[in-house]
């Protein structure tokens, strides 16, 4: 599966209702649209709007059964995240080599 | 599985240098000269200062990382808290003496997620960066 950007994760993250949602789904396993709404305390409409965010992060997916509709976590879509380490190792090897050139043109 | 909560990670670099301790030092810590290695800055070698390293702004991000002073000693040791993207991270630098040099030791720590932890040991550290996230919530325009 590809991942979503880390922006798109941290974005569908940074509202409290949704990471709510999120961590609730990462700690109860799948929950339907209706389990969630009585957990968030918000309307119905609401909790289908920021899983819909959630869903394009690629942090959860869902199923339908009858009618309802399951959502789970997608724990590997939080993988993003360990790209900036990556990201990030890379980024300091060639400040490194940036300040080895400084030290070597400057004075004593 | 292992059991360990891992709940963040650190990129650390370690580089010899061929230059004194001292020389090593300002270039760590002179701003005009931190410019020339690492990013445009407003930094000052006092604990508690806080700055901007600047880089070019991309799609998504303004390219602005915000830095607190934590550790000056000087010659010896440099630490800044250093926050992008909500995300709440630590770089401290270690200058020893060596025979002919410097050795920099640098340790980029802080990172909330390691796709190799057991994913309990994941959401500890995730919590704890959500937690840091509240703050960015109004500049990233949440959807």
């Amino acid at each position: 599966m590809k991942s979503a950007s880390p922006q798109h994760v941290f974005r569908a993250l940074a509202d409290p209702t949704r990471r709510a949602i999120f961590e609730e789904l990462t700690r109860q396993g799948e929950q339907t649209v209706h389990a969630l709404t009585s957990f968030a305390g918000v309307s119905q409409p609401a909790v289908s709007k920021h899983l819909t965010v959630l869903k394009k992060a690629r942090l959860v997916r869902h199923r339908r059964a009858g009618r309802e509709t399951h959502y789970r976590a997608q724990p590997e879509a939080l993988a993003p995240m360990a790209d900036w380490l990556r990201a990030y190792s890379t980024f300091w090897r060639e400040r490194f080599d940036r300040l080895e050139a400084l030290l070597d043109g400057m004075e004593p | 599985m292992s059991s360990e909560i891992q709940s963040s990670r650190s990129v650390v670099m370690e580089k010899m240098f061929a230059h004194p301790q001292q020389k090593v030092w300002r270039a760590l810590t002179e701003k005009a000269l931190v410019a020339q290695w690492l990013m445009k800055n407003d930094f000052e070698p006092e604990v508690g200062r806080r700055f901007q390293l600047r880089s070019e702004p991309m799609p998504n991000w303004d390219g602005i990382i915000d830095c607190e002073v934590l550790v000056v000693e000087p010659l010896k040791e440099l630490s800044y808290r250093w926050s992008t993207f909500g995300l709440d991270t630590v770089v401290n630098f270690t200058l020893t003496p060596t025979e002919g040099g410097t050795l920099v030791h640098m340790e980029h720590s802080g990172f909330p997620m390691d796709r190799d932890a057991n994913y309990k040991g994941a959401m500890y550290g995730w919590q704890k960066f959500l937690g840091a996230m509240d703050k960015v919530v109004g500049e990233l325009g949440a959807e």
